[in-house]
């Protein structure tokens, strides 16, 4: 009976502790797009986090897409072959890059990469009082971390999709048409008639914006909610990448359904 | 790092993204066929548009002269109305007539234009008389198979069960 008891306790604490989180993390949103005029202000805070976000990740995503290119090449061929249209494979590559696996992967990435180094720089500058140190010296911390890293990450999300997408679909021409000896013309001319600007592009960067805001939000929100301990930010770390790519894949899939359901 | 080289790089990364959203829209995307020139637009009716979908391209002799800008159905005629946003440069008379093909075997349908023999050609909001439905596979396979059998029923004296055979 009491073990009974005990179990349900656990289960409501459990359920009240994660809606009480989804709230902080609301307000933490709230929070930041009330005080991101600093954005406007002061635009060299946002571009140093720019340049600390985005070109220091630039490398691993060229090189992960054009390895994912590469793949695609090569198992697309292998299935398209067996049909006798290996002239679509562009169609597919470039498809399957611009609406999913250019978004989705780069997020995926962009959590491991950015994501983490984001929640153990708060993290630490908490464990370190430098937080504590603004706000006795009356700067307001979101105000001048926290607003200038999240614009930073939304603003560096899209672009290296972009340039995920893009390195994607010019290593699986290298392995088509290069390695393989598919029909350059065909290649193309069929990624172009079948991939269409406002329906595959432009969703695809829209998915790879929303996935940029809640990507940077949940690193900071595990940032700024850190215990400020060694153990206390590892830990963050850690949540950092399973909340990040568990939104990231669960949102795929929702806004996938809502864009492409028919 | 100075101020001016973190900014250069920063710069550099946008622009890195403006090529590749440009590359995907160009290169890989149907941008280049978007085409701003002037159009007019027309409307037709069809018993059957099949597979036709909006945005598909309108040709005559093969060549790309417009695309499908709506697709509806009119409740008066009981038919697909669908109106195609026609380039301005290509004029057609007005006893055009359209029919839904296939390209290819199994590739998207369009919407090709035949040109009639009338002096008068079609004009904003006008319309195409002469239309010719999507060919429904189904269709196709009863009409044949109701065909043959008529025959062999025929061959055989006009009996009507040829299963017995």
């Amino acid at each position: 009976m009491n073990g009974l008891t005990s179990r349900i306790t656990a289960l409501g604490r459990g359920f009240l502790s994660a809606v009480t989180g989804l709230g902080a993390f609301a307000r933490l949103l709230a929070a930041i797009l009330a005080r991101s005029g600093v954005a406007l202000r002061r635009p060299r805070l946002v571009s140093q986090q720019i340049h600390f976000i985005g070109n220091h990740s630039l490398l691993i995503i060229g090189v992960s897409g054009l390895f994912v290119g590469f793949v695609l090449g090569l198992q697309g061929y292998y299935t398209l072959n067996r049909y006798g249209s290996e002239e679509a494979l562009g169609l597919l590559v470039a498809l399957s890059l611009t609406r999913e696996l250019g978004p989705v992967v780069t997020a995926l990435l962009f959590a491991g990469r950015a994501g983490t180094s984001l929640t153990a720089e708060i993290g630490l500058m908490k464990a370190g009082e430098q937080i504590a140190a603004m706000e006795v010296m009356a700067v307001d911390p979101v105000r001048r971390v926290l607003a200038p890293r999240f614009w930073g990450g939304v603003i560096a999300m899209p672009v290296l999709a972009a340039v995920f997408s893009m390195v994607g679909v010019l290593g699986g021409w290298f392995v088509g048409v290069v390695l393989i000896g598919i029909d350059p013309g065909a290649f193309w001319s069929q990624m172009q008639s079948g991939v269409d600007v406002v329906k595959d592009v432009a969703n695809g960067v829209f998915k790879s914006l929303v996935f940029g805001v809640v990507v940077t939000l949940i690193a900071l929100y595990q940032g700024w909610t850190a215990r400020a301990t060694p153990e206390g930010v590892s830990r963050a770390t850690t949540r950092t990448v399973v909340d990040g790519a568990l939104a990231v894949l669960g949102l795929d899939f929702l806004m996938t359904a809502l864009m492409f359901a028919n | 790092m100075t101020r001016e080289k973190t900014d250069f790089w920063v710069g550099l990364f946008i622009l890195l993204g403006l090529i590749a959203l440009v590359f995907l829209a160009l290169r890989a995307g149907n941008m280049s066929s978007f085409s701003f020139a002037p159009t007019y637009q027309v409307t037709a009716h069809f018993d059957n548009i099949g597979g036709l979908k909006v945005r598909a391209p309108v040709k005559s002799s093969g060549v790309v002269v417009g695309r499908v800008a709506a697709i509806g159905f009119d409740n008066q005629r009981y038919q697909a109305a669908v109106t195609l946003d026609m380039e301005q440069a290509y004029e057609f008379p007005t006893d055009s007539s359209a029919s839904i093909l296939t390209s290819g075997l199994l590739g998207e349908q369009y919407i090709g234009l035949t040109p009639g023999g009338e002096d008068k050609m079609l004009a904003q909001g006008g319309e195409i008389q002469f239309t010719q439905s999507a060919v429904v596979l189904e269709e196709l396979i009863s009409k044949f198979l109701y065909s043959s059998a008529e025959k062999e029923g025929g061959a055989q004296g006009g009996a009507a069960a040829p299963a017995m055979q």
